[in-house]
């Protein structure tokens, strides 16, 4: 979501918050107060924000979240490799709330997104293992007698050869807990690494395999009741009526608790608590967006589109140098609304009390989820226990706190603890939804065939300015315009503008690679047609404007090479390719599909080259770009939320539609060895999806799509 | 008070006839590796096995199980192609957020059990019933040919 350095160059201009943010984070591994925190506790060394080693091991107090990313096992590679421990040493537990200790220095917050974890962490956690063994060693040699330079560590024992002795990191914790945190924290050079750069095995995974893993939803609690409830169709909706005594006369129900907007009926199980909704009767009031509709929504956006934006990028002369080209372009394309729908439902498990409540949630932002409780019971934050949970999915979802807000609103009033439960359709209908998007782009091309001018503007509701207000400044969302504004291509005439529309009705909310995915789509799209319309191939077109980016070059010819580009195609295939630096990484996909008329479009083949600087763990950047490309594709080929009356049209599986196992294409990831610092890789994948479908698409049917999802009717 | 047997453990349960499985084993019994997703079979997040059949327990209702053996990703394991597909998930790193995983493994075993070497079409017949969210579809295909039974 703030990903590259533009982006992030306004988001840190002018925001206090941000200011300060950054202080605290450069205190933290290597503040000079004393570790004291193992005061009391003899045998507990817990010498900054991330490390703590007591009798039951060697402990990262993990900042991250994990959502399915492998953050878990990449953040502990990271301590762990300058801690000088094995990964199979390392347990690793979720951080408390705490912005002071545990905020994203790339976010500003507690959270975990944008593919900013592992640029986090980088160095803040191997100065925190850095850190730390520097303080047991100190305290070993001490106890010897003898220089800290000639001890050495191996898995968490340190060892003087010299005199044979060793002497485990749990033996000297307490010794090491009364020392001064070292000021200067050399970290490896990269020659060095022993973990990092390996294929480690996952850590979160073997819960994964036998259903032994609680996820938030799994909460059992001692005398907990279990809940699901109804919300307004519309929002801003209220109930109009309800039969509660209805509700109250099914078996196994316990307690009816509503909002003006929604309620909730509370049972001994799930299948009561359904049934108590059903029972209910609901009828809804739909308030003032009871008219809203897509076509109305997208009719506005076009008219706002029309009107000039707040510029983001004017290199002068841009409209100019179009209107003297030879060959110019114009073109509108539209990106839908899309829901997140991660396979757990949102849920969410209280027990409040009249002093005190405990959250167990899987949330991207733990001390939001704090506030929310709070501000919903009246009680202070610090009376707000949050138990994170790992998460079944999140894709931007969790990083939000409306449904814990919501649950802490119906069940203020309940003493006992109750795990509220969305159902599928509840979940669908009442997400927060990846913004719609309506850009016009115009370029041109000399007579030599070379892009002169391009204008871009994005028409779109801001995310940062209801999530991150201080990031959104002069009227400028950092996201909006990511990967629109700069691209890897050799362009010097750019103008490039923001018109923020909110839409009403519904809210907007971050996605899996928000700005990234919906601009590539409109500019790798917009370079294919470019390429096209002077009868260039695709790749040719582009490697001819990669002439100062030898990054972007790399991948793109590396991925040609593998998905063999310049082999012929039989009758009805296509390829497509799509070229971006998004994230601090670099990538290149190319898509092989077949079209068959009157068939669905055939996804055959995904050829990905990344260059995501020094990798942490080449399979967990395989695995991101796998699952990150089927993510898009799947989004590409099938999905839009869409309004009726105010209400969401879509509800489930059913007609919100997920990619399957048949539909999947094969899928091949070749990595660049770089020693780069380390990109982003989350959301890499599903951002090259969209431009490498269309451009394959139009490969294959000289169709050009511009307009998502596919439509049976555009190919 | 009906009897259940689920793996291999008889359990008596007082529920009504019209409750579908998934809730007996999740909120009853306390068994939550089986997956709550979409409550209309269109995910397999929660299919379990029922007398050796791979069925969406949220479809699956009380009146239907009796007397039938049910396992459970908890149990799966202790059969030995469940134990080998488990161990295949891990070696091949399929899992990321795992949440559908229980679902897929059920779906994998009971396609291996009945086809020892299935091809990519067996297992797309198999496992299209099961969503994967974070995508890790290449990985599933993989991990069950490297199954030998």
């Amino acid at each position: 979501m703030i990903e590259n350095l533009v982006s992030r160059r306004n988001f840190l201009r002018g925001t206090a918050l941000a200011t300060a943010g950054l202080v605290l984070a450069v205190q933290l591994p290597g503040n000079t107060r004393r570790a004291s925190a193992a005061v009391g506790e003899q045998s507990k060394f817990i010498p900054n924000a991330f490390v703590k080693i007591d009798t039951d091991g060697i402990a990262l107090i993990m900042p991250h979240t994990e959502v399915g990313q492998g953050i878990y096992t990449s953040s502990a590679m990271l301590m762990a490799e300058e801690l000088e421990v094995d990964l199979d040493q390392v347990r690793v537990e979720a951080a408390p709330p705490d912005l002071k200790k545990y905020m994203d220095p790339i976010l500003f917050d507690q959270a975990t997104g944008g593919s900013t974890s592992t640029q986090s962490d980088w160095v803040r956690l191997r100065e925190a293992g850095a850190s730390a063994r520097i303080m047991l060693v100190g305290a070993a040699a001490e106890r010897w007698g003898v220089s800290a330079d000639d001890c050495r560590v191996e898995k968490g024992i340190i060892r003087h050869d010299p005199s044979s002795r060793s002497l485990s990191y749990l033996d000297v914790a307490p010794d090491a807990a009364t020392r001064e945190a070292p000021k200067q924290v050399p970290l490896k050079d990269p020659s060095q690494f022993r973990l990092i750069g390996t294929r480690a095995k996952r850590l979160d995974t073997p819960a994964k395999v036998d259903g032994s893993l609680v996820y938030g939803i799994d909460t059992r609690l001692p005398g907990m009741a279990y809940a699901t409830l109804a919300i307004a169709p519309v929002k801003g909706g209220r109930i109009a009526s309800m039969n509660e005594a209805a509700a109250r006369a099914v078996k196994g129900v316990r307690d009816v608790v509503r909002t003006e907007d929604s309620v909730a009926v509370i049972g001994e199980h799930m299948w009561a608590a359904k049934l108590g909704v059903d029972a209910l009767e609901l009828s809804w009031e739909s308030g003032p967006n009871a008219s809203v509709s897509t076509q109305a929504i997208v009719n506005d956006m076009h008219e706002a589109s029309l009107k000039p934006g707040v510029v983001v990028r004017d290199d002068k002369g841009a409209a100019e140098a179009i209107r003297k080209a030879k060959t110019k372009l114009d073109a509108i394309y539209r990106s839908p609304f899309l829901s997140h729908s991660p396979l757990e439902p949102m849920n969410c498990t209280l027990h409040i009390k009249d002093d005190r409540a405990e959250l167990w949630v899987g949330t991207q932002v733990p001390v939001r989820a704090q506030k929310a409780v709070a501000e919903a019971t009246g009680l202070p934050p610090e009376k707000v226990t949050v138990n994170n949970q790992l998460m079944g999915g999140a894709f931007g979802r969790r990083l939000d706190i409306d449904t814990i807000e919501q649950a802490a609103k119906l069940l203020r009033n309940i003493r006992y603890p109750v795990k509220l439960v969305w159902t599928r359709e509840q979940d669908l209908t009442h997400d927060f939804f990846r913004p719609y998007y309506y850009d016009r782009v115009s370029a041109g091309l000399d007579d030599a065939g070379r892009l002169v001018g391009r204008t871009h503007r994005v028409t779109g509701s801001s995310v940062m300015a209801r999530w991150a207000p201080p990031a959104f400044v002069n009227g400028i969302d950092p996201d909006s315009l990511d990967c629109a504004a700069e691209t890897p291509y050799d362009e010097t005439s750019v103008f490039a503008d923001y018109v923020r529309h909110e839409p009403e009705g519904l809210t907007t909310a971050w996605w899996r690679g928000v700005g990234a995915t919906h601009n590539l789509f409109v500019i790798e799209s917009f370079v294919d047609e470019m390429a096209y319309a002077i009868g260039q191939d695709p790749v040719d077109f582009r490697r001819k404007m990669l002439t100062r980016n030898p990054r972007a070059l790399a991948v793109l010819e590396l991925a040609a090479e593998k998905a063999g580009w310049k082999d012929k195609l039989p009758q009805g295939r296509g390829r497509g390719v799509n070229l971006q630096f998004a994230f601090n990484t670099y990538l290149a996909h190319i898509l092989e599909i077949e079209v068959v008329p009157g068939k669905e479009v055939k996804l055959l083949r995904s050829v990905l080259a990344v260059d995501c600087g020094i990798v942490i763990n080449p399979d967990t950047v395989r695995a991101q770009m796998e699952g990150g490309v089927l993510f898009g594709l799947g989004t590409a080929m099938f999905n839009e939320v869409t309004f009726t009356d105010g209400a969401v049209d879509q509800s489930n599986f059913d007609n919100y539609r997920i990619l399957r196992i048949n539909e999947a294409p094969k899928v091949e990831v070749y990595q660049v060895k770089s020693l780069e610092k380390p990109g982003g890789v989350g959301e890499a994948g599903t951002a090259a999806a969209a431009g490498a479908l269309a451009n394959a698409i139009f490969s294959a049917t000289g169709k050009r799509i511009r307009s998502l999802p596919l439509s049976e009717a555009a190919v | 008070m009906k009897k259940l047997t689920i793996n291999g453990q008889v359990h008596d349960v007082d529920v009504p006839d019209d409750m579908p499985l998934l809730w007996v084993l999740r909120d009853v019994l306390g068994l939550t590796g089986t997956k709550y997703g979409c409550g209309i079979a269109q995910c397999g997040a929660c299919t379990i096995h029922l007398g050796g059949v791979a069925v969406r327990s949220c479809q699956t209702t009380m009146d239907m199980v009796e007397d039938i053996p049910i396992t459970t990703i908890e149990g799966v394991g202790d059969t030995p192609i469940g134990a080998k597909v488990q161990s295949a998930w891990l070696e091949k790193e399929v899992v990321q957020c795992g949440y559908c995983q229980s679902g897929q493994i059920m779906s994998a075993t009971a396609l291996l059990t009945d086809n020892p070497r299935p091809t990519d079409t067996d297992i797309d017949d198999a496992l299209a019933g099961n969503i994967c969210r974070c995508g890790t579809y290449v990985r599933i295909r993989e991990a069950i040919h490297s199954v030998t039974v």
